[in-house]
């Protein structure tokens, strides 16, 4: 192969690689949020039916027990994160692509490929990042919450004030091992036949009968992740500004 | 006038009983000490007063304005949300280990409760906050965080920050328990000058010297009632209780 097969190799995943880039962003912009949303439904301590062991509630046996003590919303984010995680992306990524058509006979457009890869991704990673904000958010002593309470702040001003920037500190180093894991997990896009940088170095290997691209893909990878972990250091040290 | 009052003050964590019909007032410009081994009850009085645990039954009210009241039953019935950050206004607590925003500079420590919850003019919050720092003798160490300051330092930040809220009492947890014995004279000294300008307050404490000298009422508790209280000579020098004589034979060895 001359240098022009090169440059004409590294152009073609360049291309891919604006759709992996749109791909991480935007899993990125859903999944966060989406993650929050999830921690603090597993952190719902909601129940319904408290009432029932409020009195003496270590007289309370059996079924009375159970369903006083039951938490709905804590329940479905517990269901929610066992799914998620206990099963294959690549199977959730199918499942999302092809369910509409299978279960509810909706036939969608080739346009969906690209929203099911997201919805797919977002998902999942929000199941993670999730568990990682429970994490930090349970690690924050009680007393930050007790001297907040004192001085009068309420429950929203106490999260988003005082919890919610040490909770984002706490959590940088889990949430770096997620963002760097995600960036290769595009790949997987491909058995939606998404055309992101990975697919597109298959295809090129196949047709070629080289495995060049390849090679070019993983170094592709592999900056990418240098990029991220430099800028996640930095966004570290920036945050380093107090214990 | 009565800044606070609790009245049957009874709490319980599952079947024990932490406190047993606790009444309490204070009156404006007093100190009142409250001394006893640990497990006594006294640091749940001071987590009950300052709303940080609920009572089982009892009244509590600042300044007439109720935060709990007891139904026919003893039960207490404590008010809305709203209602209860309002009356937070009436009191600060200083904690034993200080519980400073680590996220925030001294000043913004200071600062926001009074902008963010008095909803007070920033200049004027400013303003007074490096008077009170300059009064604590850390004018220095505005833009200083909490984690580059001593246990000493912290705590006495943790004060002005109470005191920014401008409370009409002020509770405070065993204040020198997380310091080092050679820190915690700067911090009786802040409580001194604060008591010498008729600062309505509340203390839990170990230090029973400083008891002595700082309060006007001293209050001896032990297995969840107040066994002993009165003048400090009388309590401090001439128990008259056998659990009271027990308690501060051991403190004299």
């Amino acid at each position: 192969m001359g240098i022009a097969e090169y440059l004409n190799i590294i152009q073609q995943l360049g291309e891919g690689m604006l759709a992996t880039l749109l791909i991480f962003v935007l899993t990125l912009v859903f999944s966060m949020p989406l993650g929050l949303l999830v921690s603090f439904g597993r952190m719902s301590k909601w129940a319904p039916f408290g009432f029932l062991i409020s009195e003496n509630p270590l007289e309370v046996k059996g079924f009375h027990k159970w369903l006083g003590s039951f938490k709905p919303i804590q329940c479905l984010a517990k269901i929610y994160i066992s799914v998620l995680r206990g099963t294959p992306l690549m199977l959730q990524l199918l499942v999302v692509y092809f369910g509409p058509y299978y279960v509810f006979g909706i036939s969608l457009n080739k346009s969906y490929r690209f929203i099911a890869v997201l919805v797919g991704f977002s998902i999942n990673y929000a199941a993670y990042f999730a568990e990682i904000y429970r994490s930090g958010i349970e690690s924050i002593p009680v007393g930050q919450y007790e001297a907040a309470s004192v001085l009068g702040y309420n429950k929203y001003q106490t999260f988003f004030k005082i919890v919610f920037p040490q909770m984002v500190k706490r959590i940088l180093p889990p949430v770096t091992n997620e963002i760097i894991t995600l960036v290769k997990d595009t790949a997987m896009a491909f058995v939606l036949t998404y055309t992101e940088m990975f697919t597109v170095a298959k295809q090129i290997a196949a047709a070629e009968k080289t495995i060049i691209p390849l090679f070019i893909a993983g170094v592709f990878y592999f900056i990418f992740n240098a990029i991220v972990a430099y800028v996640m250091e930095k966004v570290e040290k920036t945050l380093s500004y107090y214990r | 006038m009565k800044v606070l009052e609790i009245n049957h003050c009874n709490k319980k964590f599952g079947d024990n009983e932490v406190l047993k019909d606790i009444s309490l007032s204070v009156s404006e410009g007093q100190v009142v000490s409250i001394i006893g081994p640990s497990g006594s009850g006294k640091s749940t009085l001071l987590r009950c007063a300052t709303l940080l645990e609920t009572m089982d039954g009892g009244d509590l009210n600042y300044l007439g304005d109720y935060a709990a009241k007891a139904d026919e039953s003893g039960k207490s019935i404590y008010g809305d949300g709203n209602k209860l950050r309002d009356i937070k206004k009436h009191f600060g607590l200083v904690f034993q280990n200080f519980n400073l925003f680590p996220h925030y500079s001294v000043m913004r420590n200071i600062t926001e409760p009074p902008i963010l919850i008095g909803k007070r003019p920033k200049d004027e919050v400013f303003a007074e906050a490096r008077e009170i720092l300059a009064k604590m003798g850390l004018s220095d160490k505005e833009d200083a965080y909490p984690f580059q300051l001593s246990g000493g330092q912290q705590q006495r930040v943790s004060i002005a920050r109470a005191l920014a809220m401008k409370p009409k009492i002020l509770f405070f947890d065993e204040p020198t328990s997380a310091l080092d014995p050679e820190l915690t004279g700067e911090i009786l000294k802040v409580i001194k000058d604060l008591a010498a300008e008729h600062m309505t307050m509340v203390i839990v404490t170990h230090e029973m010297s400083f008891a002595r000298d700082v309060s006007n009422h001293i209050i001896f508790m032990d297995g969840g009632v107040i066994v002993e209280e009165g003048a400090p000579e009388e309590v401090i020098n001439h128990p008259k209780q056998e659990r009271t004589k027990a308690f501060l034979g051991r403190f004299e060895q």
